[in-house]
């Protein structure tokens, strides 16, 4: 019988634990060690713009990856997975190195329609350096309170995007402006090369628009369609595509 | 003095006189009933945004001729063998199922704007109380000297997608080392800008993967100049170095005929022989545009940039390449953009659903190799009675590679998104 995992952050059930141990001797060859721990450090870099892990880690972009070992896929409290992502978990996917290992190498080969945008990593040496440093801090306990979603931003537009954080954004404008958006960024929530924003949180939203208006975010396609926008019109397509749940 | 379009003139009169005007299908407390013709770019998406904005209260009608629809977006790639042309034909079943939009497969053959219908070609009527118009072009055949719609049929212009994106695809994939392509482009107004120079492209891809060392596609282009031209020079030296031969009209003078059975495109300056002919001759709005009045005398319907109103008749919109964008270039992501804005006014006109100020976007990716692909976008607004571009970028010469396949991984997304907003 399929076990389910209690949501939160209450303990692995002992069968998983198992598994975690096995999944994690079974990565534990020589490469390992402190230089090993480094480079799956640096390589989690790119993952920590959405990702937070480790003792207190809360939800960002992606959810919080404490305790990922043994998790089963698109279920965690507080976070909104895409259908695609619940319906693999349902179906019977937990993450051990192994599926770890296969999502990361492609994820919306592994698991077409999810959200997460994130092209795939093919060099197997570097999956396994990443999903070695994964395994050995997934234990740790994240924050009480997971799902309080909003993303712990700096950067030299973060006093533009607190001022439009003060706005009550206007959905109903947001929903007009985003017909802009859509056309690629699917309101369905997949990514399918070009980023999911849906159920985004509106800290991290806003900070991403002003990261294009400030040319720290480059993509010119971005900088165009956001050069134009008032702090209302942000607030508004923030708090819309906030509002919205991946199918 | 501004023009008022027909909400705002209702907003200023106020309630009353609304009540007087009130059109004869709110007073019949009948559903009001949007037709649309053209179930592509612009007229899919209109359908769908106004069947899931209006939640029901409007009862929306897609004519199409096809029960199928083949992007032109995209159908470059399936020359140059990066997609199939399954993965870029679609259907109207989903926009049936999920958004109740009433699906006629037939062929609309006139409008009549004083009796409010369309009517098709088995002869039966459709009534409307606003008509999208989204026709899409139609090829202007004579305009290229000795071509034909029957000429179409051994030199394909396959400018629009389907049985001649096919036609080209055999012809192309049967070429042998030393043949020839010749191209004869369009001149403007034209849909795609770009889409000429990425077809280049992805042939001259097939002939350089087969190894062809002596085959050469010469472009005949009565344009001086051309859309990303910059760009695809540099791009055609650096992958197919000596086999793209461009020339503009100040060095081939002109067409003088186009023999499709010889094979051959004779210019003021000389006569190319090609064993591929591609001829891609002018463009005008669909013929039933043109029939219905909606357009002028350059064969293009003007619109109200605010609305994509027409111009000629109050009831009628006219959206994607058949319309008069002013600075939008004819895409399927601009008629997708235009779209919305004519779906929010018909919902604005028809149910008094907020209509807010229009803005209309467009990029356009063109692949030029494997994994090197460039792009260009703008912004758009009202201004000066067109629709005219506020901001624009377009991809730079020398850029990294890892840019450059950074773009196509976003076009990928970018067809997944438009063909999920069109389609559902």
């Amino acid at each position: 019988m399929r076990q389910r995992q209690p949501h939160g952050r209450s303990a692995l059930a002992p069968a998983l634990r198992f598994r975690a141990l096995l999944a994690l001797s079974l990565l534990c060859v020589p490469a390992s060690g402190a230089w090993a721990s480094q480079a799956g450090e640096t390589l989690f870099k790119v993952c920590a713009n959405c990702h937070e892990i480790g003792e207190g880690a809360k939800h960002k972009v992606g959810p919080h990856l404490d305790g990922i070992v043994g998790r089963t896929a698109g279920e965690i409290e507080g976070f909104k997975f895409s259908e695609a992502m619940r319906k693999a978990g349902n179906e019977g996917l937990r993450w051990d190195a192994a599926a770890l290992d296969s999502y990361l190498e492609k994820p919306r080969d592994f698991i077409p329609g999810n959200r997460m945008s994130f092209r795939g990593m093919a060099d197997a040496a570097q999956r396994k350096q990443l999903v070695e440093w994964l395994l050995a801090r997934s234990t740790a306990s994240p924050a009480q309170d997971v799902t309080r979603q909003t993303a712990d931003l700096t950067g030299p537009s973060r006093g533009f995007a607190d001022e439009v954080l003060k706005l009550e954004g206007d959905v109903e404008l947001g929903e007009y402006l985003s017909g802009d958006c859509v056309t690629c960024h699917q309101p369905s929530g997949r990514a399918d090369g070009i980023p999911s924003i849906v159920g985004v949180p509106r800290d991290y939203f806003v900070n991403a628009i002003f990261a294009y208006k400030t040319n720290v975010r480059n993509n010119e396609v971005m900088k165009l369609r956001v050069g134009n926008l008032t702090n209302e019109e942000i607030a508004a397509l923030a708090a819309y595509f906030e509002s919205l749940e991946p199918n | 003095m501004r023009n008022f379009n027909r909400r705002q003139f209702g907003l200023l009169f106020g309630a009353s006189a609304m009540a007087l005007s009130m059109p004869a299908y709110l007073r019949a407390q009948t559903k009001p009933r949007v037709v649309i013709i053209g179930g592509g770019a612009g007229g899919a998406t209109a359908a769908r945004y106004i069947a899931k904005d209006s939640e029901g209260a409007i009862d929306v009608t897609l004519i199409d001729a096809s029960d199928k629809f083949t992007t032109c977006f995209f159908s470059n790639l399936y020359l140059g063998g990066f997609r199939t042309i399954e993965s870029i034909t679609h259907d109207w079943s989903r926009l049936e199922a999920n958004n109740g939009i009433k699906k006629i497969t037939g062929m609309a053959k006139a409008i009549d704007p004083a009796a409010k219908t369309v009517t098709m070609a088995d002869g039966s009527t459709v009534p409307y109380d606003r008509l999208i118009v989204s026709p899409g072009i139609d090829i202007k055949y004579d305009s290229v000297p000795g071509y034909s719609l029957e000429a179409a049929e051994i030199a394909p212009h396959a400018w629009k997608a389907g049985p001649q994106t096919m036609l080209l695809k055999a012809k192309l994939d049967a070429l042998t080392d030393g043949q020839n392509i010749v191209m004869v482009a369009p001149p403007n107004p034209y849909r795609c800008p770009p889409g000429p120079y990425e077809r280049i492209s992805m042939m001259a891809h097939v002939l350089k993967s087969k190894g062809f060392a002596n085959s050469k596609i010469f472009v005949l282009d009565p344009k001086d100049k051309f859309s990303k031209q910059g760009l695809f020079a540099e791009g055609w030296e650096a992958h197919y170095p000596g086999m793209v031969d461009w020339m503009g009209p100040d060095v081939h003078g002109g067409i003088k005929n186009v023999d499709v059975a010889a094979g051959k495109v004779e210019t003021d300056l000389d006569t190319f022989e090609g064993a591929l002919l591609n001829i891609i001759p002018a463009q005008q709005a669909g013929q039933i545009a043109l029939d219905a009045g909606l357009a002028d005398d350059k064969g293009f319907c003007p619109i109200d940039p605010a609305s994509m109103r027409s111009a000629k008749d109050d009831a009628i919109f006219v959206i994607g390449d058949a319309s008069i964008a002013g600075d939008m270039p004819k895409s399927g992501f601009s008629a997708n953009s235009q779209a919305k804005i004519a779906a929010m006014n018909i919902r604005g006109d028809l149910i008094g659903a907020k209509v807010f100020p229009a803005k209309y976007s467009n990029t356009c990716w063109s692949l030029i190799a494997t994994d090197d692909n460039v792009k260009v976008g703008g912004a758009y607004e009202p201004k000066d009675g067109k629709i005219t571009a506020v901001s624009n970028f377009v991809s730079q010469t020398g850029e990294d590679a890892t840019v450059r396949k950074a773009n196509f991984e976003e076009s990928l997304g970018w067809y997944a998104g438009i063909t999920s907003d069109m389609f559902g």
